[in-house]
């Protein structure tokens, strides 16, 4: 009868019998998941919106746009053109005569856009030929998609929150309780209490990331196009690095309250700067070195690598090393300044 | 650590002390917690540290138990010290502390068998189980068992290792009747299989009945020390006569100066009297009571206890009423 052994199975037994914990941990990722790929899924492209001004040679110019699948096309007089360019219900308004006049605002992608497309569908209709032979052939990269992007994302925020939430409030409110001075009592090793909360973090990775593969894998698709036994790797080292933050942030706090501010204090910076929703490449170039030395950063970054690029463990070492780096620097911190009595 | 001239060798220790302490002292900041305490608990003795709150009866506690350091004084636990054998010691220790509360989603068997799990020896669980009368609750999640089984769960968990000493912190604060007597039952159980016990209580009939000896903590230093008879026995009197008066203001003077009466305390909106001789006492006290027209409320005796020896030593009481 282990006591390492016992100290785990009483986490695994505590983490069940809380609904709110396996509803945080496995529920709210595959929430996110799909109502973010509903919100983001690959719609066919819209098609650019112009309008013919009434007028002689409208029939045939406005004939001539709707036989092209790229438009759509509609008749406005002449006093309700400006109205319709201002509402932008349509990109632009083609005037028809001699020279036809596209009047639309070049600044305006849209605009740009519309008027390539009619201009096109315009000059063939009067009988250009083009004397390029081409075909079109749509093309969408596996790995490119937005739920592609996102799911390697949830999987690090999710192994961040649960190491912080998991490890840190768990063992403060076991100190408030007066619990910790009660197994402190007894000849419990020190060390296995706080390694049996390591080891549920690293048994329930291999809960959390079947499910979240698998669902994601099941309903958008999403596919791991490098080694799977790396991206399992990357995600025990991250689980590490967090669960030595989290044993960090329990190291002193007496109370929950203040347990609760210092993990919202380490998370929120990473939720924002980390590139969970959208790509950390987006902050100014003065604030990347920061945004690079968080541990999220290098998580999601690694994952994303390895899961989108089928990137190789020499293409994801720096994270890797960043995020030992972190599990040792907060272990060895979190040992020194622990509280026990 | 100040070292106390006189203090013997660790040699020279009488091997059937279980505990003994010299010249402690605890002070947390300006506070003195505890105040030059000394003890010695022999083993297979069940010893009881009564007191008010504040006394500074938990700290000595905790520091027994290593759990808190002394800022001065001797520490000897089973003849042993905290400083070199704290491995060795908490083997041999059972503890229960002042409101641990246990994980709310545990069954009565899980959690002992948690704490059995700490323990290179011990008991087997479901015996401690039953030792602790819990037997029909084994399955039960904590959050469902009332205060009472809490606090017989708590001595479970202390006693799964089968420890030499037990330390029980106010085993029975804030328990029902009922709740309180099961634990006394358990405590004697303990005290009859030659374990020794150190407990703090301030429950005075808890001490008497529970304690071979006891010693009266009052401001961090122990103020009396030996059985409870020979403690009551210091009461000048043995005999307390408790009354309360309508009407006029009576005087503490002329009351100590009825026959047979030793001494003169106010008592619950009344006066005690200590006294040794009940039955010339009492008729006297009805006459004067007659006379200054101040007709009874309630009037009561009984022999002295732990209390009134508390009282004759302090002048307070054990507990604010």
């Amino acid at each position: 009868m282990s006591s390492l052994w016992q100290l785990t199975l009483t986490r695994v037994r505590l983490f069940f019998r809380e609904p709110s914990a396996v509803f945080w941990t496995f529920g709210f990722p595959i929430l996110i998941t799909i109502a973010l790929g509903v919100a983001f899924r690959n719609r066919p492209p819209e098609p650019a919106r112009v309008a013919v001004q009434a007028g002689e040679g409208a029939s045939a110019a406005l004939a001539a746009l709707r036989a092209d699948p790229r438009l759509q096309a509609r008749l406005v007089s002449a006093a309700d053109a400006p109205a319709a360019l201002r509402s932008g219900s349509v990109a632009m308004v083609v005037v028809p005569g001699s020279p036809t006049r596209y009047l639309h605002d070049p600044t305006r992608p849209e605009s740009r856009l519309a008027r390539a497309f009619a201009d096109d569908a315009l000059q063939r209709a009067a009988g250009r030929k083009d004397p390029l032979a081409f075909e079109d052939v749509r093309v969408v990269e596996p790995g490119s998609r937005y739920i592609d992007f996102l799911v390697p994302g949830l999987i690090g925020m999710n192994i961040m929150s649960s190491g912080m939430w998991g490890i840190a409030w768990v063992i403060v409110e076991t100190r408030q309780k007066k619990l910790l001075r009660r197994l402190v009592a007894t000849p419990m090793r020190r060390g296995q209490f706080l390694v049996s909360f390591v080891l549920l973090r690293m048994l329930f990775l291999f809960l959390e990331l079947p499910v979240l593969l698998g669902f994601a894998a099941l309903v958008f698709h999403v596919a791991v196009r490098g080694s799977l036994v790396l991206l399992v790797a990357l995600a025990l080292l991250g689980a590490l690095a967090f669960s030595g933050l989290g044993l960090l942030v329990a190291a002193r706090a007496q109370n929950s309250q203040t347990a609760s501010g210092l993990i919202n204090l380490v998370m929120m910076p990473m939720f924002i700067l980390s590139g969970v929703f959208f790509s950390a490449a987006n902050f100014p170039d003065l604030m990347q070195p920061f945004v690079r030395a968080l541990p999220l950063t290098a998580l999601n970054d690694a994952m994303r690598a390895v899961m989108n690029e089928g990137a190789g463990i020499a293409a994801v070492a720096p994270q890797a090393a960043l995020l030992a780096g972190v599990a040792s620097v907060t272990f060895a911190l979190a040992l020194r300044w622990f509280r026990w009595t | 650590m100040q070292r106390v001239k006189n203090w013997q060798p660790l040699t020279n220790v009488t091997p059937d002390l279980a505990i003994r302490c010299r010249a402690l002292v605890k002070r947390y900041g300006d506070v003195v917690a505890v105040n030059g305490l000394d003890l010695e608990v022999r083993r297979g003795e069940c010893f009881g540290l009564l007191g008010p709150n504040g006394a500074g009866k938990t700290t000595t506690l905790e520091i027994l138990e290593g759990l808190t350091e002394p800022t001065a004084g001797e520490v000897e636990v089973l003849g042993r010290r905290w400083t070199t054998d704290a491995g060795a010691l908490r083997e041999r220790l059972g503890i229960t502390l002042q409101e641990t509360r246990l994980p709310e989603r545990l069954t009565v068997a899980e959690i002992v068998t948690l704490f059995r799990s700490f323990y290179a020896g011990g008991l087997p669980v479901d015996e401690v189980i039953d030792l602790v009368a819990l037997g029909e609750k084994r399955g039960a999640w904590y959050d469902k068992l009332s205060g009472g089984q809490k606090q017989r769960l708590a001595v479970a968990c202390a006693l799964v290792g089968d420890p030499e000493l037990l330390f029980l912190d106010e085993p029975t604060t804030g328990l029902d009747p009922q709740s309180r007597r099961q634990l006394w039952e358990v405590v004697e159980g303990l005290r009859g299989a030659g374990k020794t016990v150190l407990l703090t209580t301030h429950y005075m009939d808890e001490a008497e009945r529970l304690c071979d000896r006891v010693a009266i903590v009052d401001h961090g230093q122990v103020i009396a020390l030996g059985t409870p008879r020979e403690l009551i026995a210091r009461v000048e009197g043995h005999e307390v006569v408790e009354f309360a008066a309508n009407g006029a203001t009576l005087d503490p003077t002329a009351l100590g100066q009825l026959p047979g009466t030793r001494g003169v305390r106010a008592a619950r909106g009344g006066f005690a009297l200590v006294v040794d001789r009940v039955h010339l006492t009492v008729p006297a006290l009805l006459d004067y009571l007659e006379l200054k027209g101040a007709p009874l409320e309630r009037l009561s005796t009984h022999s002295a206890t732990l209390e009134d020896v508390f009282v004759a030593l302090t002048g307070r009481h054990l507990r604010d009423e």
